[in-house]
């Protein structure tokens, strides 16, 4: 199957959803996660193991550890869409409120 | 360049000459008329936005034929300085019924002298739109949907700066 059926299925864990939030605050490490959960460290890498195979999220090493961040791409073009609809839904507020009040 | 900056947050700020609670007003009781007429959910085209000045009302599109979609829910309702909101917009650009699948935004005023305000813009929380990302994606790379819209939205203000 492809990507979206595994993007799908990784996020609707709701552990691992827990975890890929925990990630998308800032990057950690297995033992980092499994700190704040009340799950073991192999199962939070094994879930990472989805995330990471959904490219939700990816690693890259520390020393003796990996260190797991939120995969920028799965975000992208979500935040681009909400990015422009305030920038432009900001620049109309403006104009609106410098207007003299009709009265 | 941020390089700190979460990828679930989207920030903006704006001054506007205006004191405080004028700009607070507008930006409440105005807002259907500075929202992005392309941004509804609705089959018919919206007749008119409204702000539910109370925490939990919604801002709710209404169409002309009498159809009505509540598309944001009012988490935080504090004139003249914020007002907080939920995003119950997918992905996909649909109503999303799943409050745990729904971001938030926040907006601060802030004043800078007697007759000019800072806003400040936060939505965020998008990773729990996260379901429907793919999709998303999927949208981008059809013809229609959301390329067309956005297209068509963004032909509205002119090019970007």
């Amino acid at each position: 199957m492809t990507n979206t059926n595994h993007s799908w299925t990784a996020l609707g864990d709701p552990t691992r959803r827990t975890i890929f939030e925990l990630l998308a605050e800032h990057p950690r490490s297995v033992t980092d996660v499994a700190r704040v959960l009340p799950v073991t460290r192999s199962a939070v890498s094994q879930h990472l193991k989805v995330l990471k195979k959904a490219k939700l999220v990816a690693d890259t090493p520390a020393g003796k550890q990996r260190i797991y961040h939120v995969e920028r791409e799965g975000l992208a073009a979500l935040r681009n869409e909400l990015d422009r609809f305030w920038m432009k839904t900001l620049a109309a507020y403006k104009q609106a409120v410098e207007q003299p009040p009709k009265e | 360049m941020n390089m700190h900056a979460p990828e679930t947050v989207v920030r903006h700020s704006i001054v506007v000459d205006a004191p405080i609670e004028r700009a607070f007003k507008v930006f409440t009781e105005d807002f259907g008329k500075f929202k992005p007429k392309e941004h509804n959910l609705l089959p018919a085209p919206i007749s008119e936005t409204v702000f539910e000045p109370r925490v939990g009302g919604h801002i709710v599109d209404r169409g002309a034929d009498g159809s009505e979609c509540r598309w944001a829910r009012v988490l935080a309702y504090e004139p003249p300085n914020r007002v907080l909101l939920t995003w119950d917009i997918s992905p996909q650009w649909r109503l999303e019924t799943d409050p745990n699948n729904a971001s938030e935004w926040e907006v601060r005023f802030t004043a800078e002298t007697g007759n000019r305000t800072r806003l400040d813009l936060e939505h965020r929380k998008l990773e729990r739109h996260g379901g429907g990302w793919e999709s998303v994606r999927d949208g981008v790379a059809a013809d229609g949907g959301w390329p067309l819209y956005l297209q068509r939205y963004a032909e509205l203000f002119g090019p970007r700066a």
